[in-house]
């Protein structure tokens, strides 16, 4: 049997297959389905200082090989999730990894204060990178000083490895991924949705409340691995890759392109335990071609 | 209640006209408990379409070990399950949702309305308060008669009221306009249908003082509480249809009724 456990900025993980934040909940909606303790990392929906009601309905339109989403960042706030959510999920026995977002530098910061001090919580992941709110979010993750502000405000503050996640909605991602390592990123991950919008055309409007989304599943899958591929011949910290991905194969792919791990995100909602499969079938295709170990096809085609 | 992701054969296939099919699946397990007014998120074979679609489910039968899916086939997910042939395996998320409420009391007189393809849920729900000790009544609507689905299997549990907007069946109109509602009273309301029908009940129960709920159908993705899309806005801000509904009461939700 292959060597699948992976080691990323000090996490050590049993698998390389994470669930991504927006699309698993906080890890229990899925109990019932899959073995949580056989994922590598959960990342819990993106959390904010404080509560956010979202995006109106609808917030969602399937889209060939894909879907849009703008769910806006909903959740019950920086606080709630330490009093309420956390003792629900400390205990998980595998990692569980809150994705922070906000609307200024500052709003980053005091969001990842309050999760830095949750002992069971073993890294952040910093979305910079969400197309779906006003203030905020992508706006930060598009410009090299806009991404390098937010990173900086919250390395100052916070202790334990921090995950950028980047956004695909740019002209240069690697020399976004290059401004947040030198401000003391410890990972990256690639890539959020891409920026997208879908018509009825019968009602003349737009299928999404606010017009535009971002667009995810298999379909994105291409850009995803240029992405992945260009960010990790820029920087010397691991990326995490993640877009679309649905099989083993695709997250080979994505391993070959310099992943050092991946994600699994909108394939969650079709096959609840997909990640699990992932993982395994990672193991068996390492077992078929003769490879001893994950890290053997890191970055293969580097 | 566990939730569960298995393979069903579709051990019959029904064609009830239209761009109706019913579906009967039977798991090779006893079923799971289920409540009346949940749904399945159902993978749709041999489709353009990527995500589950969720289905409410119409009836359950423990002697036969079968659920039962009326499905309207308006988009290619939907006409998807329509090409299914007997002996196919159908992969389901389920059971998902909060349902119906239980029987409130013995013998409270429930009326159960339903326009279209929402008349699935229905046929659960009475099949339930019937064998619960209440006393339940179907009102069904439709454009004409070709869209009152099922009679039979309603009539078996209960008296059945219908209005066609053609007057094929039944009374003509829409559901609020049935004579039952000024000869009869109820303790209470539920419904399924299309949002005007509901809009229209929920006014129609709000206005006579009757406690009513409605099981909407948001669009959805991952049918769990994880994706967040298919909220609906209520007392409490937006939650989610799939996991705190789809069964609604009329005074938590922000209608303007």
């Amino acid at each position: 049997m292959a060597d699948i456990k992976v080691n990323i900025a000090g996490l050590q993980m049993k698998t390389p297959v994470m669930t991504a934040s927006g699309t698993f909940g906080y890890g229990l909606e899925y109990a019932d389905l899959v073995n949580l303790e056989d994922i590598g990392a959960i990342i819990v929906k993106g959390t904010t200082l404080n509560a956010r009601q979202g995006n109106d309905y609808p917030r969602m339109a399937e889209t060939p090989s894909g879907m849009l989403n703008c769910v806006g960042l909903q959740n019950k706030g920086a606080e709630y999730f330490c009093k309420h959510i956390y003792p629900e999920v400390k205990d998980i026995k595998t990692n569980v990894l809150v994705n922070v977002s906000g609307s200024s530098p500052d709003d980053y910061a005091r969001c990842a204060e309050l999760i830095d001090e949750l002992d069971h919580i073993p890294a952040i992941e910093l979305n910079i990178s969400c197309p779906n709110v006003k203030q905020g979010g992508m706006a930060f993750g598009v410009t090299t000083s806009g991404a390098a502000s937010v990173v900086r405000a919250v390395r100052a503050v916070y202790h334990k490895p921090i995950i950028v996640k980047l956004s695909p909605n740019v002209t240069s991602i690697a020399d976004i991924a290059c401004a947040v390592q030198d401000e003391g990123a410890d990972a990256l991950s690639c890539i959020n949705t891409l920026m997208g919008m879908s018509i009825d055309i019968e009602k003349r409007r737009p299928r999404l409340s606010i017009s535009t989304g971002g667009l995810s599943g298999p379909c994105v899958k291409p850009v995803a691995v240029r992405c992945v591929w260009q960010v990790a011949r820029a920087v010397k910290i691991p990326v995490v890759g993640l877009g679309g991905i649905s099989s083993a194969e695709d997250a080979i792919e994505f391993m070959m392109a310099g992943a050092s791990a991946v994600q699994v995100g909108t394939a969650n909602f079709i096959d609840p335990a997909i990640s699990v499969k992932i993982a395994q079938g990672i193991s068996d295709w390492l077992d078929s071609h003769g490879y001893r170990s994950v890290q053997e096809i890191v970055g293969a085609i580097l | 209640m566990r939730k569960f992701q298995k393979n069903l054969t579709v051990s019959e296939i029904q064609f009830l006209g239209g761009k109706y099919v019913l579906l009967k699946l039977t798991d090779t397990d006893p079923l799971p408990e289920i409540l009346p007014g949940q749904f399945v998120e159902v993978l749709t074979p041999n489709s353009q379409t990527l995500l589950r679609r969720p289905i409410s489910i119409n009836y359950v039968d423990r002697d036969t070990n079968q659920l039962w899916l009326l499905v309207a086939m308006i988009g290619e997910g939907t006409r998807a399950l329509g090409r299914l042939r007997e002996g196919d395996q159908l992969n389901l998320v389920f059971p998902l949702g909060n349902g119906f409420s239980p029987v409130q009391k013995a013998g409270e007189e429930v009326l159960l309305v339903g326009g279209g393809v929402g008349i699935a849920p229905l046929l659960e729900y009475g099949k339930y308060l019937r064998e619960n000790g209440a006393s339940p009544s179907f009102l069904l609507g439709g454009r004409t008669a070709a869209d009152i689905l099922l009679l039979d299997k309603f009539e078996s549990i209960a008296p059945v009221y219908i209005t066609t907007e053609d007057a094929s069946a039944g009374e003509k109109g829409f559901v609020t306009q049935h004579s039952i509602l000024l000869e009869k009273s109820f303790d209470r309301i539920s419904v399924c249908g299309p949002k005007p029908m509901m809009v229209a009940i929920a006014k129609y129960a709000k206005l006579a003082n009757i406690p009513c709920e409605v099981s909407l159908e948001n669009m959805m993705a991952c049918g769990l509480g994880a994706c967040l899309c298919c909220v609906e806005k209520t007392v409490k801000g937006n939650v989610c249809v799939c996991t705190e509904g789809p069964v609604f009461d009329i005074n938590d939700l922000t209608w303007q009724i």
